[in-house]
């Protein structure tokens, strides 16, 4: 009973939405804003296994290999500055200016220093989503808990195990926040990276649609890419679970008591 | 063997000092059990920072077993009051007591048989899975126990490790500690604010005053080896050693050392 209505509050709206779209789009004229059941329509004809092969694919491997990149570089980063006031007193001011850029401003010069290939498209990613995750992991690596790393101390736990049993785990509640923040971000940057520069992928294919006024398979395009962000978040959301089943545990428990 | 001598101790910052220890000396032979006591604020936890390496003193000599303290020392365990904050929440309870001994390189085998005999003496067997906030907190200062015990220490330092359980716990948790003490034959440093608690468990009691801490009294405490929560409590030189020691607190709390007053 209880499971059946998180299930009806969960997809209530988006239920309510695509019908009030549907329903209301039916029999639509306009060349730009056509019909729901048309875009589906399209959506089937238009996304065939050879075309998540030649456009999906290589957008997603670009998004993947950025993302996962910009978690390790933001981590690492994070653990050291967030470890030594004497290498965040000497980044900070330097971070603070790169932060500053808006990641989609880099693509022109990225395309004249490295092209329009893989490697550009993977560094804007990266460039755009190893903020959030450094600085959040910057965030929980100097909040931990003294008491712990006291007892770490007393116990002499040193180096890599205390590393990987204090440091990165007291951080990564703010970890996972930073790379939660950082996957829409991934996404916007594949698009606009292929947007403008690039010969494939899911954002060139949309942007050849609009420009070839085919109007129901461009919106099917933007269907897909909705489609692909709830996926990774689902996607996402199973990940912490099994990462952070122990804080969101111990925060249940406070709770109670 | 634990040596204290001349301690002293400053926390200087934004502009203010505050005088934490003035000046302690005092010695805890080896396979003693000593508790220290003390009014609020005298100092008791800067005291066994230092001890346990924590801290550096702003003067004076510690030394454990022979050498002086720089670092936190081999051998010593500390059990912290602040027993939800000092476990891994995210290891569970056998992950918890074995992980002081992975990092001292040793064998899975004997982490395995070391862990379940420390968890066994404290009485959690059968917990040995769950993660440490899915128990009680007189649990989870067991588990804290173990993993001192495990650890093999000469020296055990425990600071105010019951004040936050409720009173029956405590009296459990302080016959495990005296068993533990016995039969590891540690030399044990027990910090608490609880006089009762400090005659009950300790050899030898030690008086601290108020800040600036000095050393108010030593008491040695002549109960039989034998302590029993009923027995001993209600032996009439229990009451009046216990007299004594709350005496003597509170006269040091109301003629603090003349320039303390501060923390």
């Amino acid at each position: 009973m209880r499971f059946l209505r998180r299930v009806l509050l969960a997809l209530g709206l988006p239920v309510v939405l695509v019908a009030a779209w549907w329903f209301g789009s039916a029999g639509s004229q306009d060349f730009y804003w056509p019909s729901l059941s048309t875009i589906v329509d399209a959506f089937g004809r238009t996304w065939t296994w050879e075309m998540f092969q030649e456009q999906v694919f290589p957008s997603l491997w670009r998004l993947l290999a950025g993302y996962l990149i910009a978690v390790v570089v933001g981590v690492a980063l994070g653990v050291l500055i967030g470890t030594y006031g004497s290498v965040r007193a000497l980044l900070e001011p330097v971070l603070e200016f790169l932060r500053a850029f808006p990641p989609p401003v880099l693509v022109p010069a990225a395309i004249l220093l490295s092209g329009i290939g893989d490697r550009t498209k993977i560094l804007v990613i990266v460039f755009g989503c190893v903020w959030p995750v450094l600085l959040n992991t910057i965030e929980g690596v100097r909040g931990r808990d003294e008491v712990l790393s006291d007892t770490c101390r007393t116990y002499r736990v040193t180096g890599l195990l205390r590393l990987r049993h204090l440091v990165l785990r007291a951080a990564s509640p703010q970890i996972v926040t930073g790379a939660r923040q950082a996957l829409p971000l991934a996404i916007i940057l594949m698009v606009i990276s292929e947007i403008m520069a690039a010969n494939e992928g899911l954002g060139f294919t949309v942007l050849q649609f609009q420009r070839g006024f085919q109007i129901p398979e461009m919106w099917s395009g933007v269907l897909l890419l909705g489609l692909i962000g709830i996926v990774l978040s689902l996607l996402f959301r199973v990940a912490e679970r099994s990462l952070l089943g122990w804080y969101h545990g111990q925060r249940a428990g406070q709770r109670e008591f | 063997m634990l040596e204290v001598k001349n301690l002293h101790k400053v926390y200087d910052g934004h502009g203010r000092r505050v005088t934490a220890v003035g000046d302690l000396t005092f010695t805890v032979p080896e396979g003693q059990f000593a508790c220290v006591v003390g009014p609020s604020g005298c100092g008791k936890t800067t005291l066994l920072r230092v001890l346990a390496g924590l801290l550096p003193a702003t003067s004076g000599e510690v030394t454990v077993r022979g050498t002086p303290v720089t670092a936190p020392p081999p051998d010593l365990a500390v059990v912290f009051q602040e027993y939800g904050r000092s476990l891994f929440p995210w290891l569970r309870v056998r992950a918890n007591v074995e992980l002081p001994l992975k990092a001292q390189g040793m064998g899975r085998a004997q982490r395995r048989e070391l862990a379940s005999e420390a968890l066994e003496a404290v009485g959690l067997s059968d917990v040995d899975n769950a993660y440490p906030w899915q128990l009680s907190g007189g649990m989870q200062q067991r588990v804290a126990i173990a993993r001192a015990i495990a650890y093999q220490p000469k020296v055990l330092l425990m600071d105010e490790p019951f004040a936050a359980v409720d009173a029956q716990t405590r009296a459990d948790l302080e016959d495990l500690v005296r068993s533990v003490w016995q039969r590891l034959g540690v030399t044990l440093l027990f910090v608490t604010h609880d006089i009762d608690e400090a005659v009950y468990l300790g050899q030898r009691v030690i008086v601290l005053s108020a800040s600036p801490t000095t050393v108010a009294e030593d008491l040695a405490i002549d109960l039989p080896a034998e302590r029993d929560q009923l027995a001993t409590r209600s032996d009439p030189r229990f009451t009046e050693l216990r007299g004594q020691v709350y005496a003597r607190i509170q006269q040091v709390k109301r003629a603090p050392a003349a320039e303390g007053a501060s923390a």
